[in-house]
């Protein structure tokens, strides 16, 4: 790797290196499909390992982690925000819902 | 104060359009700013999903462990080894190695073909069984979840529309980078984009896929 490219803040390395751990949150994804957990807490599962995921790809693919702080600080509270948007009807109160709706037949 | 004063101070001050305060060009920061709107899109269409099943009293789970996911899961293994070779792309570009960078930009195409040929064959697979953004087929031992077909095709299809766009710009940017009519900024931006949309699919295939296991 040249020496730029390491500037730059990544090497190849890293970059397999990265690519190999999303596999194996990925692995570990389908495994716990696989086994067949309660609901509430494969969902609590997933959504923990694909907030990992996710920050891993932002970190070193997107490159935020070389970026000035500046740019962190602007991004993140919005995504920050898009992630409790997906939540909020799963967690903590969405579950109540599932008592509240109407009974089948 | 004479104009031209006025002028170098404004140039030299971090936050009054002269310096860059982010450190990086327009396009890089215009590109992270649609991956935002972006990101609120997508969290609105995953806070539909997520609303209409939890108040639904009973919502389908029709993906057998094979082949529905294991199928899903050798997408999410196109996408993220399409992301791998971006990101050599992206380091090629840097290098200004131009040969290399557009090999490393078709490889990330022809990855992204391959989920979105992958996925067009799971659609069609559904779509045969009689799945529509209305009904569900009526084989299917889950009655009343019309809306199960309406998220399931809003949201994959929404993706879908991400990768297909994005390999049309990888495209783009491998032709012009290629001509050298680009510069490697311009790989960086389109690589954003499409770790972005790996990034999205990320929370989809739990979500949709994981979360419906037929057992």
């Amino acid at each position: 790797m040249s020496e730029h490219a390491e500037a730059h803040g990544g090497s190849t390395r890293l970059y397999i290196g990265i690519w190999f751990a999303l596999l194996a949150l990925t692995a570990i994804e389908v495994y716990l499909g696989y086994i067949h957990l309660p609901l509430h807490l494969m969902l609590t599962l997933l959504m923990g390992i694909s907030v990992i995921k996710a920050a891993l790809i932002m970190a070193y693919f997107m490159h935020l982690r070389f970026e000035r702080l500046s740019l962190f600080l602007t991004l993140v509270p919005i995504l920050v925000l898009c992630l409790c948007l997906i939540m909020i009807f799963f967690f903590p109160d969405g579950f109540r819902m599932q008592q509240l709706r109407t009974p089948l037949g | 104060m004479s104009d031209a004063h006025a002028e170098s101070v404004a140039l030299s001050s971090r936050w009054a359009g002269g310096a860059r305060p982010y450190a990086m060009g327009s396009k890089k920061l215009g590109m992270w700013l649609f991956i935002i709107s972006d990101a609120l899109t997508f969290s609105a269409l995953i806070m539909a999903y997520s609303y209409v099943r939890l108040s639904s009293p009973q919502w389908p789970t029709p993906f057998p462990f094979s082949p529905a996911i294991v199928f899903s899961t050798v997408m999410t293994f196109a996408l993220l080894s399409s992301s791998l070779t971006m990101v050599m792309a992206v380091a090629a570009a840097h290098r200004h190695d131009h040969r290399k960078a557009v090999l490393w930009l078709l490889a990330t195409m022809a990855c992204g073909t391959v989920f979105v040929v992958l996925h067009m064959m799971e659609w069609m697979h559904l779509i045969h069984e009689g799945l529509r953004p209305w009904t569900t087929p009526a084989q299917w031992p889950w009655p009343n979840t019309p809306l199960f077909g309406a998220t399931f095709f809003g949201l994959t299809g929404m993706h879908m529309l991400h990768v297909t766009i994005g390999i049309i710009y990888l495209g783009i940017i491998a032709l012009g980078f290629g001509k050298k009519k680009f510069e490697a900024e311009d790989v960086e931006v389109s690589g954003l984009y499409w770790h972005f949309v790996d990034l999205v699919w990320m929370f989809i295939f739990p979500l949709i896929y994981l979360m419906s296991i037929k057992f």
